[in-house]
């Protein structure tokens, strides 16, 4: 069942390289404030779906609609500035953890104050590290900051490349609560792509399995994995 | 004419080119023990090279008494084949030739007709040509380097370019540091050899005009004059090349697209 009032609307989303589709015609909705979980075993096009959505890749057929707009009108910048990515490895730039913050909102001219900085890195649970070198931080610490420095561009939508696979099994989980409460906290809409189902289970009000880049099935955990487990 | 190839300087040269053929051939010899395999490459090279200035030189006696004009047609031609070579060592990249052609002819183009201009190149024909060809085929190294250097910075940086654009940053904004490694990287040798001047080389332009008799401290300076067009316009084709390969490395719709 689809939402009814979708921020983000695919049609037929389709990506095919090396003459091989690795998105295969995925149409889907989902409702603003809401957390949808793409599962699937590696090379389901989990991730290249993922990249669809923030025009990371091109689409070679379909599109997505950002509240009802086709998003090839959107510009390309002004789109990925409405949705977020954290991706799976953090990619922090060279500097400090304030510069990295700062780096999407300087993107548009505008600078973040120390205050703004301070209070994005309180939520991510990394206050007083605004002047440390990224160089310098741990997997889990970096992560948050790469989710610190995503939501300081103030995104509509947030896009979760397994956000926690990279790291030890005792962050996994304290990244993950983290992610959850600044979700909520913020009404955010927000798509992770996880291999885990537990943690699609434990995050998600949705979730969608793919296979060899086709979306087989999608609803609620009880009726995706209780279906899954019953056939 | 034959009675001019067949001379005693022609079968001294072709003695001499021999014997720096079979150095070259040990080396090939000595790397093929570490498994180093470069014989085709090498043996290709080593024909091509004398057999195109072979061709070079002939046509240069012919053009002694050809029109000055001739010489901007022949460094034409030779900015097409530098272009070329470019292009074939960075075949990876898109759009590879036409980038090189506007880099070289751009920035060796514009360093040539200025100083002849400036009277620094002679305008006659045995000048110009030579002379020419020297900025030519420095600013085609320099590039092959300078975009060599880009796509390996790219491929390696690929999550941090695209960590970058997903936070909504300019495509431009994101390759900065690797255009300013590849730059830097294309202008090594350049520098290096005004660096190690007269210490480490006797280049072979001051040693040719020594041996034509002109005034060693005069050969000395040219020799310099000619570096340092070497460097202006290796410096300037990289800079074109590096400034129309960073637009080639992402889409219209501003992705990166060069793996």
């Amino acid at each position: 069942m689809s939402p009814s009032t979708p921020i983000l609307r695919t049609e037929h989303l389709s990506r095919v390289a090396d003459g091989r589709p690795i998105v295969d015609s995925i149409s889907l909705a989902v409702a603003q404030a809401e957390v949808l979980a793409i599962v699937g075993p590696s090379g389901s096009g989990k991730s290249s779906f993922l990249r669809l959505l923030n025009r990371l890749d091109e689409p070679t057929a379909g599109t997505c609609f950002i509240e009802g707009r086709d998003y090839r009108e959107i510009p390309p910048r002004a789109l990925r500035q409405r949705v977020g990515m954290v991706l799976q490895t953090c990619f922090l730039f060279p500097g400090t953890v304030a510069d990295n913050i700062r780096f999407g909102p300087l993107q548009r001219g505008e600078k973040l104050t120390d205050a703004v900085v301070s209070q994005l890195l309180e939520q991510v649970a990394l206050g007083g590290f605004s002047g440390r070198t990224v160089a310098n931080l741990s997997g889990g610490e970096a992560q948050r900051v790469a989710i610190a420095r995503a939501l300081a561009n103030n995104p509509e939508i947030l896009l979760l490349d397994e956000p926690t696979s990279a790291l030890d099994d005792s962050i996994k989980r304290e990244i993950e609560s983290l992610l959850h409460q600044i979700v909520i906290a913020h009404r955010l809409t927000c798509i992770i792509v996880t291999h885990d189902t537990a943690q699609a289970v434990r995050f998600a009000q949705r979730v969608a399995i793919l296979d060899k880049g086709r979306l087989t099935r999608i609803g609620s955990p009880e009726e995706v994995f209780g279906a899954r487990q019953s056939s | 004419m034959l009675d001019n190839l067949l001379n005693s300087q022609v079968r001294l040269g072709l003695t001499q080119s021999g014997f720096a053929a079979l150095a070259t051939i040990a080396v090939v010899t000595l790397a093929r023990r570490r498994h180093i395999y470069l014989e085709r490459e090498t043996l290709m090279a080593l024909i091509r090279g004398l057999t195109q200035i072979m061709i070079i030189g002939s046509i240069l006696v012919l053009m002694l008494r050809a029109p000055r004009w001739t010489s901007i047609m022949m460094l034409a031609a030779m900015t097409m084949a530098a272009a070329a070579t470019s292009a074939r060592r960075a075949k990876r990249i898109p759009g590879a030739f036409p980038v090189s052609l506007y880099a070289i002819a751009g920035g060796a183009g514009c360093v040539i007709a200025l100083m002849a201009w400036a009277g620094v190149i002679g305008t006659a024909i045995t000048a110009l040509v030579p002379v020419g060809s020297m900025l030519i085929a420095n600013a085609m190294n320099a590039n092959g380097l300078a975009l060599d250097r880009f796509r390996s910075e790219i491929v390696a940086h690929t999550g941090q370019i695209e960590a970058g654009l997903a936070l909504g940053a300019a495509p431009q904004q994101t390759v900065v540091p690797y255009v300013q490694a590849a730059y830097q990287a294309s202008l090594i040798p350049a520098i290096d050899n005004l660096r190690s001047l007269g210490i480490v080389w006797i280049p072979g332009l001051m040693a040719g005009m020594v041996l034509s008799g002109s005034p060693p401290l005069y050969a000395a300076m040219y020799q310099f004059v000619v570096l340092a067009m070497i460097f202006a316009s290796s410096g300037l084709t990289c800079l074109i090349s590096t400034t129309l390969i960073r637009e080639r490395a992402f889409s219209a719709a501003e992705q990166l697209v060069l793996h």
